[in-house]
């Protein structure tokens, strides 16, 4: 079995720090995992995307052709980022900030990411947590125990409860929907 | 006792370095080989090594040098720009035969091109950068496992044959993320060091290489064995002779001591290759694509494998020509204009039909892409 996502938005929303957790936790769990990303030159602003291959098997190509998860979190890069989704793809969309996606796909989940980051832990800067949960939820890819662990070992000191109610914020979300 | 980690290809030459024993950096980060730096000036002082942030990429191997000379295994890195600057020092390094590694993380060139998109673009300048004659090494990794263990043999290689040893990277694998599993301890590292002088320091002629293995023994700087140092041509004193036969003596042995040991410097792999009737050639981060493609292209029932250099310089030249003598065809792919292509060419010479795949904007070849490619040159 093979997952394939890809996390996109804007620089600075964390999106890469997401996939790393991803990965970290799929190989948490024992299975093999290839995080990379694509970003401009910019420190903060421009698309940016990064892209998260979770596999029982040996992952040769380590870029995503086709994902199966696509999250989007700009409109931007929602049009970037989405040429090439198919018919069984899943398209994730933070509502505050993406209104078409052009690309093809099986469902698509709108979730109020940013808005629920804010309101559950006062700040837009968990929502790259919060849709780590999401997405988790969605997809059973990763195991509940993997993420956490995964998240708390990636965020700065200090700020571990909130990253686990942004989390767990995630999980509600698309299990309340 | 082991950790399963999830490191960039960077950090695992950071992690390779320290295993092989490098105490000294000199550099200026450069993207995409900036992690290189960054993990370095945290990870150098733990194990009583030193993390020098240079002025600009030329002192970054100077430093490097230096410290090398001192008697610390030593290294840098860099990316395109930087390899640009550093080809001057490599030369020096080259002719004073200066155990360093230079790892050069390629992004789209030249000159500043796309920082944080890769390429391949210095197959031949890490070859030929330099002026003048000169010999050197240049493996290049497909993976973050092989980032580690290929940053302790570039370390070994240049300490026992007293060469700069270029890791040449790309940005596919040195961003890339994935598993590795690395040893708590590196005490069984293997890790070979430069041979040192036996003699009195003053019977000690520094450029006196060993008959076998031409490589000379080196004293470092301060231990009371003295030498000169020089860019100019010199013989076994360490001092310029200038005559026709000094240079001829002093330019073959620097091929030599190189060229003489192949089988011990070249590596490759060899991915379904057994019953290959048609082969891609491809290294670093392009072999990434290459691997995909070849499984694509055996479950549509084509034969076909992929001939992995790890080794890029000296060329496997044996190895290619092997290859080329029992199989129809080969697709070289790379991430450039065409560069390798040429000296797979060479080397075939008419054996068997040499394509070229050369990609130059800005993305890895998809498996899919690569597969298109292959068919298209297996009917040539």
């Amino acid at each position: 079995m093979t997952h394939n996502f890809r996390f996109s938005g804007t620089g600075g929303q964390g999106l890469i720090t997401a996939g790393i957790i991803l990965a970290e936790a799929a190989i948490l769990d024992g299975k093999e995992a290839v995080q990379s990303q694509s970003y401009g030159p910019e420190a903060r602003g421009g698309s940016s995307k990064a892209e998260v291959i979770v596999s029982d098997e040996t992952i040769y190509f380590g870029r995503v052709t086709c994902p199966d998860v696509l999250l989007v979190m700009s409109q931007e890069a929602a049009d970037k980022y989405s040429g090439d989704t198919n018919e069984h793809s899943i398209i994730v969309t933070d509502t505050l900030f993406v209104k078409d996606v052009p690309g093809r796909c099986g469902e698509r989940v709108d979730l109020p990411i940013t808005h629920a980051a804010v309101e559950a832990c006062g700040k837009t800067l968990f929502a790259n947590i919060v849709a780590v949960g999401a997405i988790t939820a969605l997809t059973g890819c990763v195991s509940d125990e993997a993420i956490e662990k995964a998240v708390l070992a990636r965020v700065p000191k200090g700020t571990e409860e909130a990253n686990k109610k942004a989390l767990q914020t995630g999980i509600a979300l698309v299990k309340n929907r | 006792m082991s950790r399963t980690l999830l490191l960039q290809g960077n950090q695992a030459v950071v992690e390779g370095a320290v295993a092989a024993g490098v105490r000294f950096y000199g550099g200026y980060p450069i993207t995409p080989s900036t992690e290189i730096a960054e993990q370095l000036a945290l990870r150098l002082p733990q194990v009583g090594g030193k993390f020098m942030q240079t002025e600009d990429e030329i002192a970054g191997l100077g430093t490097a040098i230096g410290a090398s000379m001192a008697g610390l295994k030593s290294m840098t890195a860099t990316s395109g720009p930087g390899f640009s600057l550093k080809q001057e020092m490599l030369g020096l390094a080259c002719i004073a035969e200066i155990p360093v590694v230079i790892v050069d993380v390629q992004r789209v060139g030249p000159a500043t091109g796309q920082p944080t998109s890769p390429a391949q673009g210095e197959v031949m300048m890490s070859r030929w950068g330099t002026h003048g004659d000169h010999w050197v090494i240049v493996v290049s990794p497909s993976s973050v496992p092989e980032s580690f263990e290929l940053t302790i043999r570039a370390v070994n290689l240049s300490e026992k044959y007293r060469v700069p040893v270029i890791m040449l990277m790309d940005e596919v694998i040195g961003h890339m993320r994935e598993k590795i599993v690395l040893p708590d301890d590196y005490q069984g590292i293997e890790a070979a060091s430069r041979k040192t002088p036996s003699c009195k320091p003053e019977e000690y002629l520094a450029y006196a290489a060993d008959k076998e293995d031409l490589v000379p023994a080196m004293a470092p700087f301060g231990s009371g064995y003295r030498w000169h140092v020089t860019g100019l041509v010199h013989d076994e004193t360490g001092f310029p002779k200038g005559t026709p036969a000094g240079t001829v003596e002093s330019l073959n042995r620097l091929h030599d001591k190189i060229y003489n040991h192949l089988d011990d410097i070249v590596t490759f792999e060899n991915y379904r290759m057994d019953d290959a009737e048609f082969a891609v050639i491809a290294f670093g981060g392009a072999a990434r694509s290459a691997y995909a493609a070849v499984n694509l292209a055996r479950q549509e029932g084509l034969k076909v494998g992929l001939f992995r250099p790890i080794t890029i310089w000296p060329f496997p030249e044996k190895q290619v020509q092997e290859i080329a003598g029992r199989i129809n065809g080969i697709l070289v792919h790379e991430l450039n204009y065409g560069q390798y292509v040429l000296e797979v060419g060479r080397v075939v010479a008419g054996a068997c039909p040499v394509s070229l795949y050369g990609k130059y904007d800005n993305e890895s070849a998809t498996p899919q892409e690569l597969l298109a490619e292959i068919k298209k040159a297996m009917k040539k």
